[in-house]
């Protein structure tokens, strides 16, 4: 083990530093600027079960220290991610990927984990029950603790692959959503999704993006993030994956600090492409800067 | 190809009470050709802004932008010896190989600045192009005098008639041209494309997030799928581009 390595459900990362879903696509892009090997792993682009277009655009909104999406879960259909994606990616990555699965019901989720879980890239099934910007779907799986348990049910009868339950912020409580998700055999949750927000044109005088309403990510996220990481963690016995405005090795400290096991780092990735490798160069200075030998150290949390 | 890099503001300057050209020193050579655009990031946002190449050297590249938002707007108050971080190399380039011996370049406003970069890789395959710009008013009108530097003589309209001929782009088209090439508002590439008896690429704005393919935020419908207009454009075929939105 080295001093970055952790263990994410039984599957050892050189580093705990993983590029979340829906900001690295499947690799490709990022494979031409860097060796994505580096990474401790990162998640796939939200995959469901028949190709979407996603929303109209704008699909994008800027807001202070941060953005709003509603990009709409656009992603070729898993048919094609299993045909030409995972094949194109083994080119270029040897390591196991997450990947990150979503629905608009019970049986969408079963059934694109199962296809899924035959894949051998496919280390970690990442469920995503809460994309804010699907109407029917997504986050409404995620505000409630009997849906939440249900899925989670749904999708552990079809693989033996560690599943990962990606946890909405816009609920009052997100401890029993992801005390539900352990109860019903998750093997680990990664919060937070997206935090529900919006933003107004004042010439036009109507909303800037076209769904209305988006997801906040940035770095205005990360203390909400770091908080409810925080509060997950001590309730639950699975491991935590942090992520929210992540965006530099302190900040991967942090999460760490309050309970994560690994990290995410999601909408830095759009502004700085190399933000990844960035971060896990400097996490040796870092952690040495505040005496930190081995990030096992940190593992669960340090208060 | 996508490079990060650090450019010094030489010079930023008004053109018109609307736009302002950007001059910026640096390692320019990742830009391969006209069409396509580099993302710049702006002290205090969150989100680089996109801006089509209006013309590349080796150590410099120059951008020419309307103040359009805060970002923008911070931006032109940006003074020269200022360091910017910017992504270049971004986005596909207009195919030259299509021009054949007279094509037509038409710029609507701030669409103008990329295709002054195209006239002079024309220029360099010893093509010369007519050229087409529309603004809307005669204070409004910018970069005349470079194309006429290059040799050439642009036509130009202002929608109110105070500079130019009275009227739109579409209203001072020649008909005799091999192939066109467009830049600016949709409207203006909707009506070019319908006018024109022969085949173009037009270069499409879109509010993008990453500007290298990431995202998503960009997408558009076309008739051969869906394509991001950061990655696979923002350069179309005329036959690509649906008009539906």
């Amino acid at each position: 083990m080295g001093r970055l390595s952790v263990s994410l459900c039984g599957i050892e990362l050189d580093n705990p530093v993983i590029a979340a879903s829906g900001t690295f696509g499947y690799g490709a892009e990022f494979a031409e600027l860097y060796d994505i090997n580096c990474l401790g792993a990162f998640s796939l682009k939200g995959t469901t079960l028949e190709p979407r277009f996603g929303n109209p655009g704008p699909r994008i909104a800027e807001t202070p220290a941060g953005m709003l999406n509603a990009v709409g879960l656009q992603n070729p259909g898993v048919r094609a991610v299993i045909a030409q994606e995972l094949p194109r990616l083994s080119r270029f990555c040897h390591k196991k990927v997450i990947a990150n699965v979503s629905g608009f019901s019970i049986e969408e989720y079963a059934r694109v984990s199962q296809l899924l879980d035959s894949q051998d890239q496919v280390g970690w099934l990442e469920i995503n029950i809460s994309c804010p910007n699907v109407h029917g779907g997504g986050m409404s799986f995620g505000t409630d603790p009997q849906a939440a348990a249900a899925v989670t049910r749904a999708v552990r009868a079809v693989t033996k692959k560690p599943l990962i339950l990606k946890l909405s912020p816009n609920v009052t409580d997100i401890v029993s959503i992801a005390r539900a998700c352990e109860d019903a055999g998750a093997d680990a949750v990664s919060l937070i999704n997206t935090l529900m927000g919006m933003r107004i044109d004042l010439r036009t005088r109507r909303p800037v993006l076209a769904n209305t309403t988006g997801g906040l990510s940035g770095p205005a996220v990360f203390p909400v993030a770091l908080r409810m990481v925080w509060q997950v963690s001590r309730a639950v016995q699975i491991p935590v994956v942090g992520l929210g405005g992540v965006q530099s090795a302190e900040n991967v400290l942090e999460m760490l600090m309050a309970g994560a096991t690994a990290v995410q780092v999601g909408a830095a990735n759009l502004t700085d492409p190399f933000i990844c490798p960035k971060i896990i160069a400097a996490l040796p200075e870092v952690m040495d800067r505040y005496g930190i030998r081995s990030l096992s150290e940190l593992t669960g949390g340090t208060f | 190809m996508l490079t990060e890099g650090l450019f010094t503001i030489a010079e930023n300057t008004p053109l018109t009470p609307r736009v302002s050209r950007l001059r910026l020193l640096g390692d320019a050579s990742a830009i391969d050709g006209p069409g396509q655009f580099v993302q710049i990031r702006i002290p205090g946002f969150s989100l680089r802004r996109p801006f089509s190449v209006g013309s590349k050297e080796q150590d410099s590249l120059t951008v020419c932008y309307q103040a359009v938002g805060t970002g923008t707007e911070t931006l032109r108050g940006l003074p020269p010896g200022e360091q910017l971080d910017l992504l270049t190399g971004l986005g596909n380039c207009f195919d030259l190989s299509r021009a054949g011996q007279r094509p037509l370049l038409i710029g609507g406003g701030t669409g103008a600045s990329p295709l002054l970069y195209l006239a002079k890789e024309l220029i360099s395959r010893e093509i010369q192009a007519q050229v087409l710009l529309g603004f809307g008013t005669r204070e409004d009108v910018f970069l005349l005098d470079e194309f006429q530097a290059l040799g050439l003589s642009p036509i130009v309209t202002t929608a109110d008639g105070s500079f130019g001929i009275p009227g739109l782009v579409t209203d001072a088209m020649v008909r005799e041209h091999s192939f066109f090439y467009a830049c600016g508002p949709l409207p203006m590439l909707r009506a070019v494309s319908r006018k024109s008896p022969v085949g173009g690429q037009m270069s499409l704005e879109a509010r993008m997030g990453c500007g290298f393919g990431a995202c998503m935020g960009c997408t558009i419908r076309t008739s051969r799928g869906p394509k991001r207009v950061c990655r696979e454009g923002p350069v179309f075929d005329k036959e690509e581009l649906l008009w539906e939105d």
